[in-house]
């Protein structure tokens, strides 16, 4: 049985390690923030200018200065920073944000990564999506492992307009979990009942199976 | 020198003209200087280019000047949460220029610092990179990008004293800042004007040196999307 949206925000999670400073993106990585575990403690940083990004706010205290990158209203934590758009892409571009965590249109298999544009459909922009994968220690991709239409989303070469160039460290699919280095893509894990045969079927890139593979 | 003006219309006198660049602070609708945009609007100055992470929503922030039609083009990093943006553009009456969120923020930052180009690895490889040098240091590709500048910016503070010293308030600080040092003209709208020497110093985030003009505006401070959770227990 493949992952559910859930499942694969839970797995997303365990990428995430005590101590750490962590950017998700919109969807999916969303919800990591669900399942992040109490003896973990990590802080999530918001690139509109906050640090230590808090839950929704109580009915009634919501703030209209009080906002995360998706125009929501949030609420802060003690341990809470503000601060300007130019420091805030000071610490992604920096390389001090541990780990984003982001959707994707399309992966390829030297980790190029295609999530901002559909030629032809309105462009909404790229937002800090750039800026995020160009800066960030680690980046993981949480997506579908297959479009709507069932076309792989995993390829050998990103057909859609590039966010990045070699940027995705790691992909969880609703099917397994994905590694991508220097020797290329490689899949570390399963999901429960689908098998590697499935995968290939369903994935355009070459990838090479890890030798302990993990089924979850 | 005084700086204190009554209001947005009286604070814009004499700086509005037509095919200007105007860049404008603020997140979605979180720290956008609301009565500059609508004196603006009221002023009647068309052919503008708009300086703006984002371009407000059909009824508010800069939708009031799309609405109008006054903006010929828009540099953001997101423009999702507008349809008439989108109508504009699609039908050819607008043109947009898109800069990575880290990208437009540091060429703003740069204009304000007097650094007239940077190189960055954000957009390498990308359509962003297109056209533009490239340089290789320590073994990684950068593209350089230039500094953005404008004929006048408008910035929203939660407090300033009569000196143009500003202090923000919680996200609603993002692009004012940099905005308030890259204008060759700096409007600041305030929720709170106070005399110089109430606000402590070692907190101020925008030294007055950077805002040549003040006034104390009245704030609708619309929320975008209400998001919230139950009271536990």
């Amino acid at each position: 049985m493949p992952w559910t949206r859930e499942d694969v925000a839970r797995r997303a999670a365990d990428e995430l390690q005590d101590g750490f400073y962590v950017n998700l993106g919109i969807g999916i990585p969303t919800m990591v923030a669900n399942f992040i575990g109490e003896d973990k403690d990590v802080t999530l940083q918001s690139e509109n200018g906050m640090l230590g990004m808090g839950p929704f706010p109580i009915e009634g205290e919501e703030d209209a200065d009080l906002i995360n990158a998706s125009k929501q209203t949030i609420s802060e934590l003690k341990r809470t920073s503000y601060f300007s758009s130019a420091d805030s892409f000071a610490m992604i571009r920096g390389g001090h944000i541990d780990v984003s965590i982001l959707g994707a249109m399309e992966v390829s298999e030297n980790g190029d990564l295609a999530n901002w544009m559909i030629p032809g459909k309105m462009v909404k922009g790229m937002g800090g999506a750039m800026d995020l994968v160009a800066g960030v220690k680690k980046v993981v991709i949480t997506m579908d492992h297959n479009a709507k239409s069932g076309a792989p989303k995993l390829l050998k070469k990103c057909s859609l307009p590039l966010t990045g160039v070699g940027v995705v460290d790691m992909v969880v699919t609703n099917l397994g979990v994905f590694r991508i280095d220097e020797q290329g893509m490689t899949l570390l894990e399963l999901a429960p009942d689908v098998t590697v045969d499935e995968i290939k079927e369903r994935t355009e890139a070459n990838f090479r199976v890890a030798d302990d593979l993990e089924r979850r | 020198m005084k700086k204190v003006y009554e209001s947005a219309a009286k604070a814009l006198d004499g700086l509005l003209f037509d095919g200007m660049t105007i860049m404008a602070g603020g997140f979605g609708l979180c720290g956008i200087p609301e009565n500059l945009i609508a004196a603006i609007r009221d002023a009647g100055v068309r052919n503008l280019t708009v300086i703006s992470n984002n371009a407000g929503v059909d009824d508010f922030g800069l939708g009031l000047l799309l609405q109008t039609r006054q903006i010929r083009k828009m540099i953001s990093s997101y423009v999702g949460e507008n349809k008439l943006f989108e109508a504009q553009f699609l039908s050819g009456q607008l043109e947009l220029e898109f800069n990575p969120q880290g990208t437009l923020a540091e060429r703003i930052r740069a204009a304000g610092a007097g650094i007239p180009a940077f190189y960055t690895r954000t957009g390498v490889g990308t359509v962003i990179a297109k056209g533009k040098e490239l340089k290789e240091f320590d073994g990684e590709t950068c593209v350089m990008e230039t500094a953005l500048k404008a004929d006048l910016a408008i910035v929203l503070a939660w407090k300033g004293d009569k000196k143009g010293n500003l202090v923000y308030r919680k996200t609603a600080r993002n692009f004012n800042p940099m905005m308030a040092a890259a204008g060759k003209v700096t409007v600041a709208e305030v929720e709170n004007l106070v005399e110089a020497g109430e606000l402590d110093a070692d907190c101020i985030h925008t030294p007055g040196v950077f805002v040549q003009r003040i006034f104390e505006g009245k704030l609708e401070k619309r929320i975008e999307h209400t998001t919230t959770r139950k009271k536990e227990g």
